[in-house]
């Protein structure tokens, strides 16, 4: 698909020595339980850099569990996640976002009550280093750090066409806004892994539209790998390299979305058949 | 029209990130500014600054230091009466011990004694929220009381069990202790209450305050966009306390004159709070606003009948007071919640577009 032709390009986050096609994150028997429900059962697979990697299966199935463990808001009980060569095991989701993962979710959590600018701009908090001492004067290296990464999160702004909200708070705007607001809230982390959890649910079909053409643009443009959960199964086997599938917590299948869409564990599982 | 902001073109970030980006607020304040640094001065009597001015001021500082803790970072806080006791008891011993020491510095200092005591407290804010977090301020506010009255080096062993504010000298004007005059406590107060504003009204528009808000707006996503929870919660607390403190060591020295532990309870953590609701939480503005409405009601209803020729008891003042407080919090918390800072910024937009609404 070709890029939006007025967008701007938009580089790649610095420091990215893991050429395109090779391995990203590699999840490795990984088994989470809460108790004695257990969510995920001894699921392995891998991402691979500049890739746009689809997690799907029925409600319930242990998606967006996957997501809180690879980002580290659950620790699993077994299992391994290797993230750009390096074994990781129990860790604060602030530590996965120092590390390049961020990700969206299924119901909006933006800060309400602050700005659309504000919240993209509290997504670079991470990146922003200035003491309290120099930001309490507004001035030298606070202020100018401050114009730097407003200058980003300009670029973000205007790569997602929301200009004109700029100086809204997120709680006033419409439902498919918000989303978008926090795909740039994301973005602005510049994450070398984005993982958005159902970014087309409860939309209409423009929306969907606009939205798999920021995903596709994130994806060519800034080279940004991306996992995704969603239901749509027109827009996951559009968009998505290869395909995860998972029911009941364990792994069914795993491949090219025409793979994934003629096998027949998926069928009966998830997809069906047509009537 | 006197509001009109079309026309007012931003060309670069730095101009978009002045203090004042639209004219007419600049020049607002700086009318304000020549009002209290020059007009007050000239006109107002001893009784004017003891009795509105000073604790006007020093109230609002109270109040700004509690609103970055709870209208900013979203912890709810209880103990700000303690807090700002610490930071005068550590006033009073500073002096004391260094009678050599400048007072403002003394002051200065004397903030980050009750910033240490208010990250101490703040330490269940990790684990526990809302209602229970303000309990566990709530016997912040209890023992601090409670140390003051029974730890006598903290009055230097005085019999009365009070502290009283020696007499101190800067620039070879004094400004504590009984010899002062009002006029320049009211300067001293009214210069660091305009520094610690506009340091905090930095800190609370970059990187930190965003942390804040993020975390007051929701916490797990905060956490999730990759801010410290516990960094950010600490340093809430301690930046409110250092304020608080500062405020209530200049409640002390530069207004009341001397103080016992009883000063600083519940009562005094309650003002503030109803301060910083009734003025806005989450606003700069706002405790200035709430100050002076808390502090001018008792006044002006003490004077203003009086001079219709009604006689009114000082009891009589005190219950309409009271009532009349209690009326204002309910019906602020139930239509609107933003305090008078959102009425203000209303009237402003309503400014901004009159006389053509349209």
């Amino acid at each position: 698909m070709n890029a939006h032709p007025d967008h701007h390009v938009i580089v790649a986050p610095p420091g990215d020595d893991i050429a395109k096609g090779d391995l990203l994150m590699e999840v490795k028997n990984v088994s989470l339980a809460f108790g004695g429900v257990k969510a995920i059962t001894d699921i392995s697979f891998d991402v691979r850099k500049g890739e746009i990697r689809a997690i799907i299966g029925p409600n319930g199935a242990g998606k967006t569990s996957m997501l809180n463990v690879i980002n580290g808001f659950y620790t699993p009980q077994v299992g391994t996640i290797t993230f750009r060569g390096q074994e990781r095991r129990a860790m604060k989701p602030h530590h996965a976002v120092r590390q390049g993962i961020a990700r969206t979710f299924q119901n909006v959590a933006l800060f309400k009550g602050m700005s659309t600018l504000d919240n993209i701009m509290a997504g670079r908090s991470v990146l922003m280093k200035r003491s309290i001492g120099w930001q309490m004067l507004w001035h030298g290296p606070a202020l100018a750090e401050e114009i730097e990464h407003r200058e980003k999160v300009e670029e973000i702004i205007d790569f997602l066409e929301i200009e004109h909200i700029r100086r809204t708070p997120v709680g006033k705007l419409p439902y498919g806004l918000q989303k978008r607001v926090e795909l740039g809230r994301a973005l602005a982390m510049e994450p070398s892994l984005l993982l958005l959890d159902e970014p087309m649910a409860g939309m209409n079909l423009e929306e969907k539209e606009d939205m798999s053409r920021f995903i596709l643009d994130v994806n060519q443009q800034r080279g940004t790998t991306i996992a995704l959960i969603e239901h749509d199964m027109g827009v996951v086997m559009d968009l998505s390299d290869r395909v995860v599938v998972l029911d009941y917590g364990k792994k069914i299948a795993d491949g090219a979305p025409d793979e994934v869409k003629n096998n027949q564990a998926v069928i009966d599982a998830y997809l069906g058949v047509p009537h | 029209m006197f509001y009109r902001v079309a026309g007012q073109y931003k060309t670069s970030y730095q101009a978009d990130y002045a203090l004042f980006p639209v004219k007419q607020d600049a020049l607002l304040l700086a009318l304000i500014l020549v009002v209290a640094f020059v007009v007050f001065p000239l006109t107002a009597s001893d009784f004017m600054f003891r009795a509105l001015l000073i604790p006007v001021l020093i109230y609002a500082l109270a109040a700004l230091g509690l609103n970055i803790l709870t209208g900013y970072a979203g912890q709810l806080s209880l103990g700000t009466g303690a807090f700002m006791g610490v930071g005068a008891y550590a006033c009073y011993k500073l002096v004391t011990i260094f009678p050599e020491l400048n007072i403002i510095v003394a002051i200065a200092l004397s903030g980050f004694f009750s910033a240490a005591v208010g990250v101490a407290f703040g330490l269940p804010s990790l684990r526990i929220k809302g209602f229970y977090l303000a309990i566990a301020t709530l016997a912040a506010q209890f023992f601090l009381v409670w140390l003051f009255q029974k730890w006598a080096w903290l009055y230097n062993y005085n019999a009365s069990g009070a502290i009283q504010v020696p007499n101190t000298q800067m620039f070879g004007v004094t400004v504590t202790g009984a010899r002062a005059s009002a006029m320049s406590q009211y300067f001293v107060v009214l210069s660091v209450v305009c520094i610690v504003t506009f340091l905090a009204i930095n800190i609370t528009r970059g990187r930190i305050g965003r942390t804040w808000k993020a975390v007051r707006d929701m916490d797990i996503a905060a956490e999730l966009v990759g801010i410290n929870l516990m960094k950010a919660k600490l340093s809430a607390f301690f930046v409110s306390s250092y304020i608080v403190g500062i405020a209530g060591a200049l409640f002390v020295f530069l207004w009341r004159g001397a103080a016992e532990a009883d000063l600083f309870d519940i009562q005094l953590s309650f003002r503030v709070l109803f301060i910083a609701i009734i003025g806005g939480l989450g606003s700069i503005l706002g405790n200035y606003l709430g100050a002076l409405l808390i502090v001018a009601l008792p006044v002006i209803i003490g004077t203003v009948p009086a001079l219709f020729g009604l006689p009114i008891s000082s009891a009589m003042v005190e219950h309409l007071n009271t009532m009349i407080i209690g009326a204002l919090i309910i019906g602020f918390l139930i239509v609107e919640p933003h305090g008078l800072a959102r009425f203000w910024a209303v009237i402003r937009e309503k400014l901004i577009i009159w006389p053509f609404p349209h």
